[in-house]
């Protein structure tokens, strides 16, 4: 049975290329455009990985994943988040909001293929 | 099939770069207008990074550039390093027209010249505050921990001492410690060593030596470490990738070749195996908890006004639907004839059942009709930019305003706006608006104002373009039309009249075409664009105090309710929303006027009686009003005439059809439509009937009603 | 004036041919989309007299062309025997209306001559060129030429 991934990005564009890589690679994609929204998806069906942007309207990446680890019963969900840039600090700044990887946008299919592989069975 | 998915995510691309800019505008107008609300600004920042990441997909370089410089001002503004002053907010109105350019010249193939907004870039770059590195000082600060910058310079241990396999492979030995921390963010020692498989062959030994036993076992604890012998043709760059996620949250040591202990002379690392640091660490995890905490008040509450849920649809599944629905409608008039012709009589099941139909067919139609439509904000919104800038070319100062954007209106109409508005308000601004001396000179505020607003009336959307300048200059007007030979020089024209001459073509007041308006398009191509959309536009205009356009277009762009009535034995159509009345015409109504005219009094009011079938070609004579009906109808603006048909043979709706897709304009013709029968039946244009514009020659004389004492 | 140096290619193409009064003419069949039997048309006010009016086309409204008066030969009286030929130039679907659809002939240019320079109003430009077949004469048309024009007001 194939994963369920879970991609929270206010931008139809990059949410459009995540299922384009994403499907053809097998995975099943659920969607949402904010961190809101994103509670609500996850809630309704736990994914087996969720990747996330950052700067959301609403609730943003940082919010989102904390607000995700509270609740026990997805603590040890993988989240990936897209980050921009690749500086030490943004990404010590994911990892304490409980981040537990990280994709750098514009996202390379294949590394992020690898990534997930490296977060989720 | 790449290619297709590559293609429709650009577009997808483009489209929401559409939105962002939107936003991006709106945004910094707020601010611009005093809007300090974080949100705002947020949403300023938002737009222009998310235009820059997919910018960087598609590896739009220019647009990539441009925008991190946008952004990181920006990101300056919205931290607050620096303050939304009026010049600063001027800069980034720029810098949003800018990026606008951009995001076209790229969506387009082009490129735009980059000397031409270095200067943009600059100033926005000067706006770049050098408070950048005391702000991540002060993140760490908090925390009461400092990150050790650790370098693995492995310079030494690539060397081959014993660390290659005989075909060339790389050995290396790597202990693997995962810490309590790792286990918070989700992570999982198997998935890592599973990874390191996949980059070589892996001899994976588990140490178990500190796992206590089951009653003392902290389940959140780490307690296991391993060790792995990896044979792999990567480097140790390859390694650490696998554990990149994870390497502030465990104990890493990779050594080359397969032994249990590192090289003795390199071992930079052995603090690390330390377990003093190991509370430093724990700390960090107590104080990530808490500064996550504070983070979680700061959670925005949800948006008062949520959008309501939709979803996308292709524009070409929606036209299918429309034409369906188009067909649907012309068959359902062909069921209806039948019937009739059947002898079905009006009120059996039958026919009762045809009437239900008939509902439900209206209601999916009316439906459909609802799906394209759009409010017209994204068009106006657009205008204010050409406003700017046409102030800003013409020296002038002018504000606009907006109303009604919230107005919907077919998908069609909607892009066939842009341009009519766009070259109204340039006319406006040009030719309308003074400059700030000369207002100030006549008492006015030196800051002209443009209103543009939309709103909904008896079946159409109205559109107006109001300024406060000059109003038209009829003197001058009258005078070019008289050089231009449209006028003889001592014909009597009304005030309105004069106003129509600047749709003639060829016409323009400027003396010298002005570098924007006499671009070639006049307001007779406006008026020609804005009649292919269904409408009409008017204009009024007090001197001194300004002018108003009014456009009028139907709401969409297919459907009509109709009057089909008989004219020297075709059948026309006339549009339900312009009919007043009909009436019998009495021998004590009509009136002769001048040579041809016939004039009929009508609800008081004296009013020009059109023979239709004269005026549009179906007969050479006269037809007697007498033996026929008349058809009280009345334009946008007001005017109405009567106009003279041989039967009314029913009220029904009718679908648009287009008559210059294939062929082409009919002076008096709005369209065409398919009636029950398969017919085809043409759809007067009332307006141009009652303007006069109907008739095989256009002239600028013409009746003049409701002026005319009897 | 013809345009016949153009349609100098090395492929065979197909015309469709048809007759008007005595006279034969053809069009490349690509240009074709389909031919109808003659239906009453709802004529058009202030139109040319060639103009012979609009129809229904499965929905679509589409214009007439009375080719006899367009060349000048008359205007036609249709019969229920006259044909509709729907044809596609300058991005409008239009109708010939004619007497008869009379062939389908495979041609090559070597077989197209240049109009006859003589002093008819069957203007040139409203023609291609001639195509000389097994000793029958037919006129190619230049449907770009006989299609309504774009920008013009038709009064």
């Amino acid at each position: 049975m194939s994963m369920t991934i879970l991609t929270v990005d206010d931008s139809r564009t990059m949410r459009e290329m995540l299922r384009m890589v994403l499907s053809d690679a097998g995975f099943r994609v659920v969607e949402a455009d904010d961190g809101i929204n994103g509670l609500e998806k996850l809630r309704a069906e736990p994914p087996d990985v969720i990747i996330t942007d950052i700067n959301m309207p609403r609730l943003d990446g940082f919010g989102f994943i904390d607000e995700v680890r509270r609740d026990a019963q997805h603590r040890a969900v993988p989240i990936l988040v897209l980050t921009t840039e690749s500086d030490a600090e943004k990404k010590a700044r994911a990892r304490r909001a409980g981040a537990t990887g990280w994709i750098v946008k514009p996202f390379h299919p294949g590394k992020l293929l690898e990534a997930i592989r490296r977060v989720a069975a | 099939m790449a290619d297709d998915a590559l293609t429709h995510i650009k577009q997808t691309y483009f489209a929401e770069c559409e939105e962002q800019l939107a936003e991006l505008e709106s945004g910094l107008i707020a601010i611009a207008d005093g809007d300090r609300d974080p949100e705002t600004i947020n949403a300023v920042f938002r737009a222009v990074h998310s235009i820059k990441g997919g910018a960087g997909a598609f590896h739009f370089d220019d647009l990539v550039r441009f925008s991190h410089v946008f952004e990181t001002a920006l990101d300056n503004l919205r931290s607050g390093r620096i303050e939304a002053s009026p010049a600063l907010t001027k800069v980034m109105l720029r810098a949003a027209d800018t990026i606008a350019d951009l995001v076209t010249a790229t969506r387009e193939g082009g490129a735009i010249e980059p000397s031409s907004y270095q200067s943009v870039l600059d100033e926005l770059a000067a706006l770049d505050a050098n408070g950048g590195e005391a702000e991540e000082a002060d993140e760490f600060a908090d925390l009461g921990f400092e990150p050790i910058v650790v370098s693995f310079d492995d310079a030494d241990m690539d060397a081959a001492d014993g660390a290659v396999t005989a075909d060339g492979r790389n050995l290396f030995t790597i202990v693997f410690k995962p810490l309590r921390s790792m286990y918070r963010n989700a992570n999982e020692a198997g998935l890592l060593l599973r990874a390191l498989g996949q980059i070589g062959d892996a001899e994976i030994i588990c140490d178990d030596a500190e796992l206590p036993v089951l009653q003392d076992l902290d389940p959140e604890e780490s307690y296991l470490r391993w060790r792995i012998r990896l044979t792999t043709e990567d480097s140790e760059d390859a390694i650490r990738h696998v554990f990149e996620f994870v390497e502030d949250d465990c104990d890493l040591q990779i050594w080359p070749g397969h032994c249990d202990e590192p090289p003795a002379a390199v071992d930079p690392l052995a603090f690390l195996t330390s377990a003093d640091d190991l509370p430093a660490i724990a700390q960090d995890g107590a104080l990530a908890n808490a500064e996550a905490q504070d983070r979680a008040v700061k959670i925005a509450p949800p948006i008062v006004h949520a959008a309501a849920p939709t979803i996308r649809v292709e524009i070409d599944r929606v036209d299918r639907l429309v034409d369906l629905i188009g067909e649907l409608v012309i068959n359902q008039a062909m069921l209806a004839q039948r019937f009739v012709e059947l002898g079905v009589e009006r009120g059996s099941p039958v026919a009762l059942s045809l009437d239900e139909h008939d509902r439900l067919t209206r209601g999916i139609q009316n439906s459909v009709m609802a799906i394209r439509a759009q409010p017209v904000k994204s068009v106006f919104q657009r205008m204010s930019r050409v406003v700017r800038e046409v102030a800003a070319m013409t020296g002038k100062s002018v504000r606009l305003d907006m109303e009604g954007e919230n107005t919907e209106v077919d998908k069609t109409v909607i892009e066939h706006l842009t341009d009519p508005l766009t070259h109204m308000l340039r006319n406006a601004i040009d030719h309308g608006i003074e400059s700030p001396e000369k207002r100030l000179a006549v008492g006015k505020r030196a800051e002209g104002s443009v209103r543009l607003s939309a709103t909904h009336r008896s079946g159409r959307i109205i559109i107006e373009i109001a300024d406060d300048g000059a109003g038209i200059d009829r003197g001058r007007v009258r005078e070019m039309a008289v050089d231009k030979g449209l006028i003889a020089h001592d014909a009597l024209l009304s005030d309105e009249e004069i106003d129509e001459l600047i749709f003639h073509p060829g016409f323009s007041t400027a003396k010298e075409v002005s570098n924007l308006s006499g671009r070639g398009v006049g307001m007779d191509v406006v008026r020609k664009s804005i009649q292919a959309l269904g409408g009409r536009i008017g204009i009024a205009s007090r001197p001194g105090h300004g002018s108003i356009f009014t456009l009028s277009l139907p709401l969409t762009l297919a459907v009509l309710d109709g009057m089909i009535v008989k004219v020297a034995g075709e059948t026309l159509v006339l549009p339900l929303a312009s009919i007043v009345e009909t009436l019998q015409p009495k021998a004590d109504s009509l009136r002769g006027f001048g040579v041809e005219d016939k004039l009929i009094l009508a609800r008081g009011a004296v009013t020009p009686l059109i023979d239709v079938g004269l005026r549009l070609g179906y007969r050479a004579v006269h037809a007697d009003p007498l033996g026929c009906v008349v058809i009280l109808v009345e334009s946008e603006r007001g005017g109405r005439c009567a106009l003279l048909v041989d039967a009314i043979l029913e009220q029904r709706q009718i679908v648009i059809k287009s008559l210059e897709k294939n062929y082409g304009l009919i002076p008096g013709i709005a369209a065409a439509t398919i009636l029950g029968d398969g017919r085809v039946a043409l759809i007067v244009d009332v307006d141009a009937v009652i303007a006069g514009h109907a008739g095989p020659h256009q002239s600028v004389q013409r009746i003049q009603p409701l002026q005319v004492s009897a | 004036m013809s345009n016949v140096t153009n349609l100098k290619t090395a492929e065979p193409w197909k015309v469709i041919a048809f007759r008007i009064g005595a006279q034969e003419f053809c069009s490349d069949i690509m240009s074709v989309h389909e031919i109808r039997g003659w239906s009453p048309a709802t004529p058009l006010p202030h139109s040319p007299d060639f103009v012979y009016g609009v129809i229904n086309l499965r929905g679509v409204v589409l214009p007439i062309i009375d080719l006899s008066a367009r060349f000048g030969f008359g205007a036609t009286v249709p019969t229920a025997q006259h044909v509709i030929i729907v044809a596609q130039a300058r991005k409008r679907t239009f109708g010939l209306l004619v007497d008869a659809v009379t062939d389908i002939v495979t041609v090559n240019d070597d077989l197209i001559q240049p109009t006859p320079n003589v002093t008819s109003e069957l203007g040139h430009h409203l023609l291609r060129g001639v195509l000389v077949l097994e000793g029958r004469m037919i006129s190619v048309v230049a449907l770009d030429e006989i299609a309504p024009e774009d920008e013009r007001e038709v009064a």
